[in-house]
């Protein structure tokens, strides 16, 4: 390698492109016909959500009998999909919220993709709870609202700060969103011809005129925003982990679980982002505003957070040994050999032992191997969650009472089902909105801000 | 033209360095009411123009604190007064459990109200009437152009001084902007009546739908499939099994708790061996078995055991329990004959349970030791 030049910062994006250009170049999938592969990937995953939709309607006509849940295998798959579709919702506000404060100028190229995967994931996630509550429609009663009971929720219960942390979530990654998006739909306004469109752009830019009295407080808010979204973004999954810390049984009894919970998401998060980013720069040619060293950045996070779910891993181990509590001892030694092992080393192959190849600088710039890393990634975390979830439950404190877990056809359905429906709401995303922020990225390319000779 | 109202003059600029200098010019020029405009914000226009720091932060301190302490005071009222629950053997005010809730309602309330407050307060959004929106100054700075309008109300406003202004400062583009007859005439829409009323048959189909939901809906079928499923009530015909009861005998063997059948029918010998009293002799057992003794055996017996009672005559008489035969019985040999019965006498197993014929057995032997005391006894 040559030697760096540090005289200056690199620009994030790459070769110094007019602003104009780059206007053109984010709208134009706005303003073209659906292309025919888009028209094939829309009905992939409107295929899936087929298959979800068939899946709930057996649900819902014969009951959750229809899953393979057993006793005591009470939570599987729904819990498993809602934790891990939470968990990917999570680097979005990481990318917006943590990075902004961390004034990492990377960010503005993937931020607004991000911040929809957030709002899809946390929606299919938010379906679960409703579906495994039996009665999907009753969920104003996880509310506490005056009812004809009389009855409050339980404050103390962790399943219901999960209610608050959830919606409050998905609320404000929406607001940071919308906030986001109403320079961008200001620009569209003033460069659509068609009217329909340029009434539904005037109703959500409110008026935006892109003052500079404006943007002031506008960046205050963001700011705002951001420093309420950071620590927002660690309690939710703090809490999800809650729902298993809380409880009492071995394997989930943990003080780890929290930041661990976190790791694993933000680890997860990132993975489908990038994953869905190197399809997403391909085909609409953003090669140079999501630059190859922005994805570079990305699988660093994935290196650290990796490691980091690794640590948690190992330290799980030693802490059941070191507590010398037999049953805490059994619950670790039956995960990773017992009748769930096979599920284990899957997680652990992906989780800790994938990511490790972007020690490799040559791996972490190749994009057929980042791919396919993060692809594992995305597995192991999905696997990390069932091995959480099942095997404590399946080998609980009495013996008489283990039962091997076996999904059911319908429990396949609505995982396939809702990978559908988070990519139909994607797809749906890169044809309805800009995928990337316009205002921000063009504050970051070169040249675009005042040479600062006078500071 | 010349009938429309100015509303300001506007340059445009090519470069950030130039707006800069621009917007600097300009307030050092002593022009209070001017605006830049500029695709995304520019480092260091705030202190160009220099405009106080925003204040939408006390907004978010202010609602967050009230939010979280309407978070605690909600749920102090809900779970410690007007429904107090234990929950988990926790005090019904446990301030530690609710801070993951208080913690999120603080950040929903002070997000929510930061961007109203910015967008309806601060900016008076929605506003797609202003004199800029349409016009082709507004087209430029929205994607690459940088805009500075000094508004023809401002005290110091003078058409050359301002064209000149400009001109010196090197903008690449000088227009006047006016205001069309709409905008002036704009009033308010959400006042109408035509919105209001909108507003009102939204609020009644929507507080119509949820009434419906919740109070009739879920209570027809299928919905109602939890609240009203099918069971057989006792005594009732049963469309199940084939022989129509719907109450069911239990299968053969079933013993019922506390009731573990008596094994030595017609061998009371054997029950002598076997059986050993397992209630130990107290003041409350002795209690117990005088009085089973007196209601179930007196009237053959004798209250003293000597078979010679008030039945006199009328039965054959049961012979003394004070023999020698009977007072060198076993206690399960006597629990034998009380089980079953013996000659004349019927079983008494209905009448007493199993602890009240052993508390009984204690009490003959009470009886049997009575009459045929001895000199250690007396003292």
């Amino acid at each position: 390698m040559s030697a760096v030049d540090y005289s200056h910062e690199i620009s994030v994006v790459e070769g110094k492109p007019a602003l104009r250009e780059l206007d053109d170049l984010i709208i134009k999938p706005l303003e073209t016909k659906p292309n025919k592969n888009f028209l094939i990937a829309l009905s992939i995953t409107l295929g899936m959500l087929g298959f979800f939709v068939i899946g709930l309607g057996l649900t819902f006509y014969y009951g959750i009998g229809m899953w393979g849940n057993n006793n005591p295998v009470g939570w599987a798959f729904d819990i498993v999909n809602f934790v891990f579709w939470v968990g990917i919702g999570h680097a979005g506000t990481l990318i917006s919220a943590i990075l902004f404060l961390f004034r990492q100028k990377w960010r503005t190229g993937i931020a607004r993709f991000a911040e929809g995967m957030t709002i899809f994931a946390v929606m299919t996630a938010a379906l679960f709870p409703l579906i495994h509550i039996g009665r999907f429609w009753l969920p104003l009663y996880l509310m506490p609202y005056p009812n004809q009971h009389s009855l409050w929720v339980n404050f103390t219960s962790p399943l219901l700060w999960d209610v608050f942390a959830v919606s409050t979530y998905f609320t404000v990654s929406l607001i940071f969103w919308y906030v986001g998006l109403i320079p961008d739909f200001a620009i569209l306004r003033e460069k659509t011809e068609n009217k329909i469109k340029k009434t539904i752009y005037s109703i959500f830019s409110l008026g935006w005129r892109f003052s500079n009295r404006h943007w002031q407080h506008y960046e205050m808010v963001y700011l705002i925003l951001a420093g309420f979204a950071t620590p927002l973004v660690l309690s939710v999954h703090t809490i999800v982990s809650f729902d298993f810390a809380v409880s009492i049984l071995p394997g989930w009894h943990t003080t780890i679980f929290p930041p661990y919970f976190v790791a694993g998401a933000v680890f997860s998060g990132f993975a489908m982002v990038q994953n869905v980013l190197i399809i997403v720069r391909k085909i609409f040619h953003y090669e140079h505003i999501i630059t190859l060293d922005t994805l570079e950045k990305m699988n660093k996070i994935m290196l650290l957070t990796g490691s980091l779910v690794g640590y948690a891993y190992g330290m799980e181990f030693f802490i059941a040994w070191y507590s010398g509590n037999p049953i805490e001892q059994f619950t670790f030694i039956n995960r990773a050999f017992g009748p769930y092992a096979w599920a284990y080393w899957i997680m652990l192959t992906c989780n800790v032992v994938s990511p490790q190849l972007f020690w490799f600088k040559k791996i972490r710039r190749s994009i057929p191997i980042m791919f396919i890393v993060a692809v594992f990634v995305n597995v192991g975390m999905w696997f990390e969650r069932f091995v959480i979830v099942v095997t404590s439950l399946a080998n609980d404190f009495l013996p008489s009472s283990w039962a091997y877990y076996k999904p059911t056809y319908v429990d396949f359905m609505i995982l396939i089902g809702s990978f559908g429906f988070f990519f139909t709401f994607i797809l749906l995303f890169t044809k309805a909105l800009p995928v990337v922020s316009m205002a921000e990225v063009k504050a970051v390319v070169d040249g675009a801000q005042p040479s600062h000779h006078d500071h | 033209m010349s009938d429309k109202i100015l509303y300001g003059y506007s340059a445009i600029f090519d470069k950030p360095d130039d707006i800069i200098k621009a917007a600097k010019t300009v307030a050092e020029h002593g022009y209070k009411k001017y605006d830049v405009n500029t695709p995304y914000p520019i480092h260091g226009m705030n202190n160009a123009m220099k405009l106080k720091p925003s204040k939408l932060g006390y907004i978010s301190l202010i609602v967050g604190l009230s939010g979280a302490l309407a978070a605690i005071l909600t749920m102090w009222w809900m779970s410690a007064v007007d429904y107090p629950i234990v929950y988990g053997g926790k005090p019904f005010f446990s301030f530690p459990a609710y801070i993951p809730v208080v913690f999120e309602v603080t950040v929903l309330s002070a997000s929510i109200a930061t961007v109203l407050a910015m967008l309806f307060i601060f900016f008076k959004f929605p506003n797609n009437s202003h004199p800029l929106q349409g016009t082709e100054y507004l087209k430029k700075v929205s994607s690459d152009k940088y805009g500075i309008i000094i508004l023809a109300d401002d005290e110091k406003y003078n058409e050359n001084e301002v064209k000149n202004l400009f001109q010196s400062l090197n903008a690449s583009e000088l227009e006047p902007i006016y205001w069309d007859n709409d905008e002036i005439n704009h009033k308010h829409k959400i006042f109408e009546p035509k919105f209001i009323l909108f507003l009102v048959v939204v609020a009644i189909l929507n507080s119509g739908a949820v009434y419906f939901v919740y109070n009739k809906l879920l209570f027809m079928v299928p919905f109602n499939w939890m609240m009203e499923q099918e069971r057989q009530n006792v005594q009732q015909k049963s469309l199940i099994f084939s022989d129509g009861f719907g109450m069911r005998t239990p299968v053969e063997g079933t013993i019922a708790r506390g009731h573990l059948p008596y094994q030595f029918y017609g061998k009371p010998d054997l029950a002598g061996e076997k059986l050993i009293n397992p209630i130990p002799v107290s003041k409350s057992s002795l209690k117990l078995g005088q009085e089973k003794y007196d209601t179930y055996c007196s009237p053959c017996h004798d209250y003293h055991g000597t078979g010679q009672s008030r039945l006199n005559g009328q039965f054959p008489n049961p012979p003394s329990l004070h023999s020698e035969k009977l007072r060198s019985w076993s206690d399960g040999r006597i629990f034998a004959v009380i089980t079953e019965g013996q000659n004349v006498m019927p079983s008494y197993s209905t009448q007493l349970t199993e602890d009240e014929r052993w508390a009984v057995i204690n009490y003959i032997r009470v009886l049997q030791r009575a009459m045929n005391a001895k000199e250690s006894d007396i003292k």
